[in-house]
């Protein structure tokens, strides 16, 4: 069942805190992922990889480089469900 | 016609000892974070990385294989002629021919022994080994020298933000021989060749020698598409090497995978939900990635510390530029 973009954003948030501990209510939109929340690459994969699998989704790794904001992330991911 | 003859060896084999080597100086974060525009803290922070140990200009790569494989051969209590095969697992060697093993082998004084480098980049060791299992087993030798012997500092870029600051230089050694017991399990191992840009030098010979300003050739990597493949593909294949030796994580003594950075070894072990008795190498922290030394030299050190851990069982796993990997449980020497 897709999910709507404010649970995707939700879900998103909770991947962000698990992995780096960043509170999800600062997980919004318009973050950039390395400039606001300072989320390294390697951690932005681990995301990445766990997002797949929450929202059963494909993100590869061409398009990963793309997904600059928290925004950005949700919209792809959003439009990539079945 | 009279049938040919068939080659047969010893029913089991066994690491029974290893050498190492590591660069004889200490370079630590501040030395080389300015270039790459980082600082020690960020270093330590995003990679494990504390201090790399690189060879001063006096010490080449097979001489820092050659201290490595006379350590592991004294250990073993073998006389050298007794190799019969020298493997080098290298991407350090700065000629396309001869090999370094060729030169190591006369060096150790194994000749005639036979002699050829691998390059099978950080999965160079574990393919070593799953040649020293198979090349004993069907007799083609008795004692087989296995060594990962590197010296990256010589294919470092230091404005290079993805991979070189991580690089370090040494070599570690084994010997494999014959045993009463499976000392080493069946080996998982493949490639990838869809991800051949994933990691490897930045040019070609050619193109090097073509633009002489442009330097040297030098090691870079994608590191993000690399990672991913490091932790999720290669916990894959951790598992199938754990279940294809019928050892269940649980009942590892020790993981021992390629130091290619700490979070890919931190995330990798959660991966393999490995309980918290198991043991696991972080020679990266004070030796940097030495792509196919890391996994002996990593061994070594554990098993310096760990002396107790002799006899156990560890996971071993190397993976990296092909892309390629190499995977199996062995007995601790």
């Amino acid at each position: 069942m897709a999910h709507t973009s404010e649970e995707i954003l939700a879900g998103l948030a909770e991947l962000v805190t698990d992995e780096t501990g960043i509170a999800a209510d600062q997980v919004s939109m318009e973050k950039s992922f390395t400039d606001d929340l300072d989320i390294d690459s390697i951690s932005m994969m681990t995301i990445v990889v766990n997002a797949e699998e929450k929202f059963d989704v494909k993100i590869p790794d061409d398009e990963v480089k793309n997904l600059t904001t928290v925004g950005e992330a949700v919209t792809f991911i959003t439009k990539a469900q079945a | 016609m009279a049938p040919l003859l068939q080659s047969h060896g010893a029913e089991f084999t066994r690491i029974i000892s290893l050498g190492a080597a590591r660069g004889d100086t200490s370079v630590s974060n501040d030395a080389i974070a300015g270039p790459i525009d980082s600082s020690d803290e960020w270093i330590r922070q995003r990679t494990g990385v504390i201090e790399r140990k690189r060879s001063s200009a006096g010490e080449g790569v097979i001489d820092l294989a050659e201290r490595a494989a006379n350590e592991a051969i004294t250990t073993a209590g073998i006389q050298a002629h007794e190799i019969g095969a020298v493997i080098v697992a290298t991407i350090s060697n700065s000629v396309q021919t001869p090999s370094l093993a060729a030169l190591l082998a006369h060096r150790i004084g194994a000749t005639p022994a036979a002699a050829y480098d691998i390059s099978a980049a950080c999965a160079g060791y574990t393919y070593g080994i799953a040649q020293a299992d198979a090349l004993i087993r069907s007799g083609a030798a008795r004692y087989v020298l296995v060594v990962g012997a590197e010296k990256l500092s010589d294919i470092i870029e230091p404005t290079d933000r993805s991979i070189s600051f991580l690089l370090g230089d040494g070599a570690g050694a084994a010997i494999v021989g014959p045993s009463d017991a499976v000392g080493i399990g069946p080996t998982q191992w493949g490639s990838d060749g869809s991800k051949w840009d994933a990691v490897g030098m930045n040019k070609t010979l050619q193109e090097a020698f073509a633009d002489r300003d442009g330097g040297f050739p030098t090691l870079r990597q994608d590191g993000q598409a690399v990672f991913r493949w490091a932790v999720w593909e290669m916990a894959k294949v951790a598992k199938k090497a754990l279940e294809e030796s019928g050892v269940h994580a649980s009942e590892l003594t020790a993981f021992v995978p390629h130091q290619a950075n700490m979070r890919i070894i931190d995330e990798f072990a959660k991966q393999l939900e490995l309980p918290e008795s198991v043991l696991i190498a972080r020679d990266i922290e004070t030796t940097g990635n030495t792509s196919a030394a890391s996994i002996p030299l990593a061994m070594h050190r554990l098993l310096q510390e760990h002396p107790e851990a002799s006899g156990g069982l560890a996971l071993q796993i190397g993976f990296g530029a092909g892309l390629v990997f190499g995977a199996q449980v062995v007995t601790l020497p």
